[in-house]
């Protein structure tokens, strides 16, 4: 039965936000947490640790994301666990966004001069400390502005979430599509509340470029 | 404890490869209008023409901005109804060709902007007719720049087509959907595409350093 589209079918759509935002949120700091391991082990001494990290980056970089979440979906019943849409899209946004993360945030480390590095090392500071009160809070500044980048692609990214069943943005716009028929409204709809999301993230990242390259040029 | 069973994938994978080719066809067909796309709108955002500009902002944030999945939605059902049809197939070119051209405006930008005005006066003064000068000192040294970024949005755009198999548009996840459904081995199947891409993205880099090779190395390089 097709019906009219009304404006309980748009507060239903508009409250599907929420979903893609939680999605958003849980793998960003997932992501936040993966990718800070991958980016040390990354550029750490061991060349066993900057290999597995590599070999990480470089499986979820040169994959879908689309097979990534349909190998998580389905790998959930391999390891034994129940076949549940929403760990498998936060454990598969979580690996993809540790990998993407992992890389911004090596370059970062790395475009760091080493002669802070060997300065902070002839203070005699450990690792930890070197790491945390040298390198990483000057990366930081530098890996703002495309984290900041990222997290836009992330928040697109959750929209296959949809593929597997998970109900977010989306999938509320295609339910609402399926009972109304009026695909051009409504994913013109979900189109543009993707855009009110990312469009402030997007505009953020690139005043920061701008002002980094402002400090850089200086 | 689960049982492994890849013996529906292997039995099929003459199915699988065709899927593959479909992929390579569609994301080759996707890159070369893409290409087209993107210099049409890199040119249009570095114009004087300022109406010209603004199409080309709008539609470079709106793309950007937006995932593909609803751009894919918008194109093979929202269409329709403003009396475009079009076949699965031909709805999946076109969203690829729009979200990829997109950003490859940002970035053939990025390079056109990288040419010193002096490079232009040069060739001006040299007497280089307008075309020449967009050729061989503004487009060739540009594209030289930003190969590397323009060539992995390219990588990034055939692991993207792999959602066109929503649209049932065919293509490799298509084909691993079709062989999925009908044998149910799940995770081996999604297991050997997932591979398969990862070997399509392996090949496409492999290409691109060649084409690098030999149309963008220079005499003696810097």
């Amino acid at each position: 039965m097709i019906r009219a589209f009304s404006s309980a079918d748009l507060f239903f759509i508009i409250s599907a936000v929420r979903w893609t935002l939680i999605l958003s949120v849980i793998a960003f700091l997932g992501g936040a947490v993966g990718g800070m391991v991958v980016a040390l082990a990354r550029t750490a001494q061991g060349g066993m640790r900057r290999r597995v990290a590599a070999a990480f980056i470089q499986v979820f970089q040169g994959t879908p994301l689309l097979m990534q979440l349909f190998l998580v979906y389905f790998g959930l019943a391999v390891i034994g666990l129940p076949i549940d849409p929403l760990l498998a899209a936060t454990v598969a946004l979580t690996l993809h966004a540790s990998a993407y993360l992992g890389e911004i945030w090596r370059g970062a480390i790395e475009a760091v001069p080493s002669g802070q590095t060997e300065a902070a090392t002839a203070l005699s500071l450990s690792y930890i400390d070197r790491m945390r009160y040298v390198v990483l809070p000057q990366a930081m500044r530098l890996a703002t502005a495309p984290t900041v980048g990222f997290l836009v692609q992330l928040i697109k990214g959750t929209s296959l979430a949809s593929i597997i069943g998970f109900t977010e943005l989306t999938r509320a716009g295609q339910i609402i599509n399926n009972a109304t028929f009026k695909p051009f409204l409504v994913f013109g709809t979900v189109a543009a509340l993707y855009f009110i999301l990312c469009w402030p993230l997007s505009l953020l990242a690139r005043r920061i470029e701008a002002r980094m390259r402002l400090a850089v040029t200086r | 404890m689960y049982q492994f069973n890849f013996q529906p994938v292997l039995a099929n994978l003459d199915l699988l490869i065709h899927g593959a080719w479909l992929t390579v066809k569609l994301s080759l067909m996707a890159m070369m209008l893409g290409l087209i796309v993107s210099v049409l709108g890199a040119v249009a955002k570095t114009s004087g023409i300022r109406p010209l500009r603004w199409v080309a902002d709008i539609y470079v944030e709106v793309i950007r901005n937006t995932p593909f999945l609803v751009q894919i939605f918008f194109i093979f059902f929202g269409l329709p109804a403003a009396g475009i049809s079009l076949s699965p197939n031909v709805a999946a070119l076109v969203a690829l060709v729009v979200n990829v051209g997109a950003y490859g405006t940002e970035i053939i930008r990025t390079g056109i902007e990288s040419i010193p005005r002096g490079q232009v006066e040069a060739g001006r003064a040299l007497g280089l007719s307008p075309v020449q000068i967009f050729r061989y000192v503004i487009m060739v040294p540009a594209l030289r720049n930003i190969y590397p970024s323009l060539t992995s949005q390219f990588i990034y755009l055939m692991l993207t087509s792999s959602v066109v198999s929503v649209i049932s548009a065919n293509d490799l996840a298509a084909a691993g959907a079709d062989l999925s459904a009908r044998t149910f081995a799940n995770f081996e199947i999604y297991l050997v595409l997932t591979i398969m891409y990862f070997l399509l993205a392996l090949g496409f880099s492999t290409l691109f350093a060649g084409i690098r090779r030999i149309f963008f190395s220079y005499p003696a390089s810097r």
